[in-house]
């Protein structure tokens, strides 16, 4: 087996021009969550769910939701999820034991949770948020139901003008008027850094994130951290990483064993978690041993556990070909709103007409 | 000669031609032919479809390409203009005065020319960093200067807030492209015949009045080439603001060009019918600014 490591935009970049081209094709291809919409759209990858019908694999192994990202409007199952991102609000105990909070401060309802990010600013000086856009990010994902979509609803129509956009813009926003978040944007060095500092004090996330925060941007903060579900009952998932065969393959059969030995096979799915932090799409090691270990990092949380129960309650969310360019236009709605002090209504309605304009196609 | 001498020549010519026809010529033919269709591109070169000017009609009345296309003419003023109002002047001094280390100091001025744009964004995300960034310090300093400091905005965020980015960049191609101008200045003055100087001195007219009057105009040819492809490069603006605005922010559409505009059309939304209509209306449009360049400056040079 011959494997091809490139940078990540690099990758999709390639893989999207073998696409096109029907040339250069690897026999499996892997595929991040973010791509997924624009390479499903067309007709070049294998539907799976006939490959897994024809051996006898169940696909009901892997979560609901996830494999619903990798369908297509034509029903086809054209990439297989191998890891997935449980959201998460991570927070730091220290900063809330200082601030007189408890954990269930920051859970119970979306305005609480600002609430306690102003108790916390007083005692701590520490931020609620890295930036409002979190904020912004995660609301727009609550209360979504089986079926729906993030912009565009089940007819395909966008829904970015409807009461939960306007929700969420409005908190974001009234997050930013309390102060109680940095602006800065997700993996700058100026937010690596006011993690390092202890300026944070929450960040919700995928549940990698607990990973990252270990390594690299707060090893120092060992045993300070701690995992919960996310606030407002919201459940959502972050990212995730996916397998797809293209129709031009040259050996499908085979590259249809290496799916199946990567995604089906405990041990492998194992290994991925331990050695780097990826969590299993494999519904059967949710029950293993390994997710009741305690998280030295996380002092000793057995937040796994956690982690696994968000999985089981994502809604199966499809993907659509212009996600991208509807987070792209949502969020530069969103600079109107908190640097230009335009009106949320009128960012919305402009908002929606743009993204229908561009996606009619 | 031998037939096969005859073909000889074209058979050493052909290597170059053969590449330019496979990743010049046949690249521009298709996008051209590509700006005529709708196409899905992961199914395949099957799946066009022909459909006329409608990607004309419709990329060429997208809302963000007529703020992208006011993004660029921004920064083609804002970061072009000072280039050719500091080169001359900085030419004429270093053509006189500098005469020890002339070409490091030529040097000096080409680096950011050629310096990498991993490397250039680096340096200026660290400079224009809000909390950590250099510049930023300096203002702190100078906020507590009475007076001025009243004046000076507080902790800008550089890079991440509209109001700033565009400057930011500006600056940045300014930085950037000023050592280009520069040389082309330099070697221009070095041909000018410097007995017509030396008669100026000797008429008295100062280094001031010499620049105005003889420098300048004989410079005219100079200065339109410099400028038509400061013009051309303005309006294909796309390496800068990319690479110091994260696209994935909403902040970018500040500095979102013509050309990211095409880019992202093309490589993240996957319509590449459009971004291929937009990219040749774009060359209509560079074409037609060159055109009238080059008659305002011919018409000044028959006065």
């Amino acid at each position: 087996m011959k494997l091809v490591s490139r940078s990540y935009p690099d990758h999709h970049t390639a893989m999207n021009a073998g696409l096109a081209t029907r040339a250069g094709l690897p026999d499996v291809m892997a595929v991040d969550l973010r791509f997924l919409g624009q390479f499903t759209a067309g007709g070049g990858l294998m539907n799976l769910a006939d490959l897994a019908a024809a051996d006898g694999t169940d696909l009901t192994r892997v979560p609901a939701f996830s494999r619903a990202q990798a369908t297509t409007h034509r029903g086809e199952l054209v990439a297989m999820p191998t890891d997935i991102g449980p959201g998460s609000l991570m927070y730091r105990r220290d900063l809330l034991q200082r601030a007189g909070l408890k954990e269930h401060d920051l859970l119970h309802s979306w305005q609480e949770f600002l609430r306690a990010g102003a108790v916390i600013k007083r005692a701590t000086g520490a931020s609620l948020l890295s930036s409002a856009g979190d904020l912004l990010d995660i609301m727009l994902r609550s209360g979504l139901g089986d079926g729906d979509g993030l912009y565009f609803d089940r007819s395909s129509q966008p829904s970015v003008d409807s009461e939960r956009f306007a929700r969420a813009f409005e908190l974001s926003l009234q997050a930013r008027r309390l102060g109680l978040d940095l602006a800065l944007t997700a993996w700058s060095n100026e937010w690596a850094a006011a993690f390092r500092q202890g300026k944070v004090a929450t960040q919700m996330m995928g549940c990698w994130l607990a990973g990252h925060l270990k390594n690299w941007l707060a090893p120092a903060q060992a045993g300070l951290w701690r995992a919960a579900p996310l606030p407002g009952g919201a459940v959502a998932s972050y990212g995730g990483s996916f397998y797809a065969i293209p129709k031009a393959a040259a050996n499908p059969q085979a590259a249809w064993a290496f799916v199946r030995q990567m995604v089906f096979e405990q041990s492998t799915q194992l290994q991925s978690l331990q050695v780097i932090d990826a969590f299993p799409a494999l519904l059967e090691l949710h029950q293993h041993p390994v997710m009741d270990e305690p998280l030295p990092y996380l002092g000793g949380q057995r937040a796994r556990q956690l982690w696994r129960d968000v999985a089981g309650k994502v809604p199966a969310t499809p993907i659509h070909k212009f996600d991208a360019l509807a987070t792209r236009v949502v969020r530069d709605a969103f600079e109107q709103v908190m640097t230009q002090g335009r009106s949320i209504p009128t960012v919305l309605r402009e908002a929606n007409a743009l993204i229908r304009r561009r996606a009619r196609r | 000669m031998k037939p096969s001498r005859r073909w000889l020549p074209y058979l050493f010519v052909a290597p170059f031609f053969l590449l330019f026809l496979v990743f010049g010529g046949f690249p521009l033919l298709f996008s051209l032919w590509l700006s005529f269709h709708q196409w899905e591109p992961s199914e395949g070169l099957g799946a066009m479809r022909w459909v006329g000017l409608e990607n004309y009609a419709y990329g060429l009345t997208d809302p963000w390409l007529i703020d992208a296309l006011y993004n660029t003419v921004w920064l083609a003023i804002a970061g072009g203009l000072p280039q050719h109002l500091v080169a001359l002047p900085l030419a004429y001094l270093i053509h006189r005065r500098v005469r020890r280390g002339r070409d490091l100091v030529l040097g000096a001025y080409f680096v950011p020319y050629i310096s990498s744009s991993v490397a250039i964004a680096v340096i200026f995300a660290t400079l224009y960093s809000r909390d950590y960034g250099l510049i930023n310090a300096v203002l702190a300093e100078l906020t507590r200067i009475p007076f001025v400091g009243a004046w000076l905005p507080a902790q800008p965020d550089w890079l991440g807030d509209a109001a700033y980015t565009k400057p930011a960049v500006a600056f940045v191609v300014f930085w950037r492209y000023l050592g280009w101008n520069l040389v082309l200045y330099l070697t221009a003055m070095q041909t000018l015949d410097n007995d017509l100087f030396e008669a100026a001195t000797l008429d008295g007219a100062s280094p001031w009045r010499q620049f105005f009057g003889l420098a300048l105009p004989l410079l005219k040819p100079m200065i339109f080439f410099a400028i038509t492809l400061s013009l051309i490069g303005s309006l294909q603006l796309f390496e800068e603001p990319f690479i110091l605005v994260d696209s994935e922010k909403g902040v970018a559409r500040s500095v979102m060009t013509a050309a990211i505009f095409t880019y992202q059309t093309a490589f993240v939304d996957g319509d590449y019918g459009t971004a291929s209509a937009v990219a040749w209306a774009l060359f209509a449009l560079i074409a037609v600014l060159t055109w009238l360049n080059a008659r305002l400056f011919s018409r000044g040079a028959h006065a």
